[in-house]
C-alpha cells in the first residue's frame, strides 16, 4: 500500500503558509492598485509610459482603469485648474474605499511654475494625498518608485478592521 | 573672439543708461505705395468714416468707427474679397484712454494680402457680432466677452469659453491680479467645501520654492524620512531608502542584482 504520509507542519510539505489576515489583504491591496487614469497634462505622458510595455506597470498589479468605481489608486498627474477641481473632488468621492493618491509632478504638488489665477496651488487643497512626488515631469522610474513605495505604505497598514476615511477637514 | 571692450566705467554705467528696454515703435507708411491696398481703401471710404489707414510690415491696418465693423467686414469679404479672419481679439487700454481697442485680422487668399481693423470702444459699449460672417468669430468673441468683458451683440451663444461660468472678473484685463483676486484666489475652497472651510485648509502658498527644513508636518528630507510632526531641530537620523522591509514580504521575492542575468547578446 502506498504511503500518502504528510507531515503537514514541515516546511514544505504542501504548500500551506501561516500568515495574518492582515498580511493577506495587504499583500492583495498592495498588489492589485487599480489606478484611475488621470493624465491632465505633460506628466500624462509618462504615466502612459509606466503603463505601457517598456516599464510595464501590470507586473506590480497596477492595471489603469477609466471608472472611478474600478479604481482605488489616483495619480494625479499634471496641473489642476480651478475649473477642474470640482471634478477632481466628485471622482474622488466616487472612488471605493480604501483609496490612495499619488500627487505627481511639481504642479500636482505646488501649481509648480503655473503661479497664476486659474491653478490649484496643489491638489491636496482640494483631495487628501498619500505620495508627493516630485519632478516636472517625474520619469517612468520615479512614477514605479512611487507605486513601490505606496505599496509599502499599504503593507504597514492595518486591514483587519475598516479603514479610517481620510478627511482634509 | 569676442572685441574687448574697456570695463572701467561698468558700474557707472546703469546711472546713465536707460534701465528699461523701450520697444521701438514700427515704422509706418503711406497706403498709396501699395496698390491693392490703394483700391480697397479707396472702395472703403466711399461706404465708410476711415478715421485712419498705414502700412506697417506689408499689411494695411484701417481705424474705423466701432459702430461699423460689421458692414466694413462684410464689405471686405464680400467686395474686396479677403475671405479668412485669422484672429480677432482686443487689447486693454483702459488705464490711459478709458477704451478696448479690437481688432479683425484677415486675410485675402486671392489678393495674398493681410489687412487689419481696428476699432475702439469704451467700458460700457458693446459691438456688433460678425459671426454671421464668418464662423471663427464665434469662439474668439466668446473669449474675448471671457477675458475682457466685453459684451458681444447679437452672438449666438454669448457665455464664457475658458473659465467657469460662475467666475467673477475677467483676467486678461490689466487690473486683474495675475495670481487673482480674492475670489479667484478660494475659488476651488468656496466651491468644494463652501466658505466656512476657508479657516481649516487656509490661503494658498504662493512662493512654490518654500522650504521649511524643520517643518515635518508638510517636508520630509529624502533619506532622513521621520514620523509627522516630529520634532528636529536636534538633527534626524538616517533612514536609508528602501522599497521593501529588511524581513522581505510575503509572497514576493526581493530582486537580487547579484543573481540576474545580463542579456549581452541580443541576436541570440
Amino acid at each position: 500500500m502506498a504511503q500518502h504520509q504528510v507531515n503537514y507542519l514541515k516546511d514544505g510539505g504542501l504548500p500551506v503558509a501561516l500568515t495574518t489576515i492582515d498580511k493577506v489583504v495587504n499583500w492583495g491591496r498592495s498588489n492589485s492598485l487599480w489606478a484611475l487614469t488621470y493624465g491632465l497634462a505633460c506628466c500624462g505622458i509618462e504615466m502612459m509610459a509606466s503603463g505601457a510595455s517598456r516599464y510595464d506597470f501590470d507586473r506590480f498589479g497596477t492595471i489603469f482603469r477609466a471608472s472611478p468605481r474600478q479604481a482605488e489608486l489616483m495619480v494625479v498627474a499634471g496641473t489642476l485648474t480651478k475649473k477642474h477641481a470640482e471634478f477632481i473632488r466628485r471622482l474622488y468621492d466616487q472612488m471605493t474605499e480604501p483609496k490612495w493618491v499619488i500627487s505627481m509632478g511639481s504642479c500636482a504638488n505646488t501649481g509648480g511654475m503655473f503661479n497664476t489665477y486659474a491653478t490649484v496651488q496643489g491638489v491636496d487643497r482640494v483631495i487628501p494625498v498619500d505620495l508627493y512626488l516630485p519632478g516636472c515631469a517625474p520619469r517612468p522610474e520615479t512614477l514605479q518608485y512611487a507605486v513601490m513605495l505606496l505599496q509599502q505604505k499599504i503593507r504597514r497598514e492595518s486591514a483587519s478592521r475598516a479603514q479610517k476615511p481620510k478627511r482634509l477637514m | 573672439m569676442r572685441a574687448y571692450t574697456p570695463k572701467d566705467d561698468v558700474q557707472k554705467k546703469p546711472y546713465y543708461t536707460d534701465r528699461y528696454w523701450v520697444a521701438p515703435q514700427v515704422a509706418k507708411s503711406d497706403v498709396s505705395e501699395d496698390a491693392v491696398f490703394a483700391a480697397d481703401l479707396e472702395m472703403l471710404k466711399g461706404y465708410f468714416d476711415v478715421l485712419d489707414a498705414y502700412i506697417q510690415k506689408d499689411q494695411m491696418v484701417v481705424v474705423i468707427h466701432a459702430k461699423d465693423n460689421f458692414g466694413v467686414i462684410e464689405l471686405l469679404k464680400n467686395v474686396c474679397d479677403y475671405n479668412q479672419l485669422s484672429e480677432l481679439s482686443a487689447i486693454d487700454w483702459l488705464a490711459t484712454e478709458g477704451k478696448f481697442e479690437i481688432f479683425y485680422q484677415m486675410l485675402s487668399m486671392s489678393k495674398r494680402k493681410r489687412l487689419r481693423i481696428k476699432c475702439k470702444i469704451s467700458e460700457k459699449e458693446s459691438i456688433q457680432s460678425v459671426e454671421k460672417l464668418f464662423r471663427s468669430a464665434d469662439w474668439s468673441e466668446r473669449e474675448m466677452y471671457d477675458m475682457f468683458g466685453i459684451v458681444i451683440n447679437n452672438h449666438p451663444y454669448m457665455r464664457r469659453i475658458l473659465m467657469p461660468d460662475d467666475w467673477e472678473g475677467f483676467p486678461l484685463r490689466k487690473t486683474y491680479p495675475l495670481q487673482g483676486d480674492e475670489f479667484a484666489q478660494w475659488y476651488e475652497v468656496d466651491k468644494i467645501f463652501g466658505k466656512e472651510a476657508r479657516e481649516i485648509i487656509g490661503p494658498e502658498i504662493r512662493d512654490s520654492a518654500r522650504v521649511d527644513r524643520y517643518d515635518t508636518e508638510r517636508f520630509a528630507r529624502l533619506g532622513h524620512e521621520v514620523p509627522r510632526g516630529a520634532d528636529i531641530s536636534q538633527g534626524e537620523p538616517d533612514t536609508p531608502l528602501v522599497y521593501q522591509e529588511a524581513e522581505g514580504v510575503f509572497m514576493i521575492e526581493k530582486f537580487d542584482a547579484e543573481k540576474s542575468v545580463v542579456i549581452s547578446d541580443r541576436d541570440r
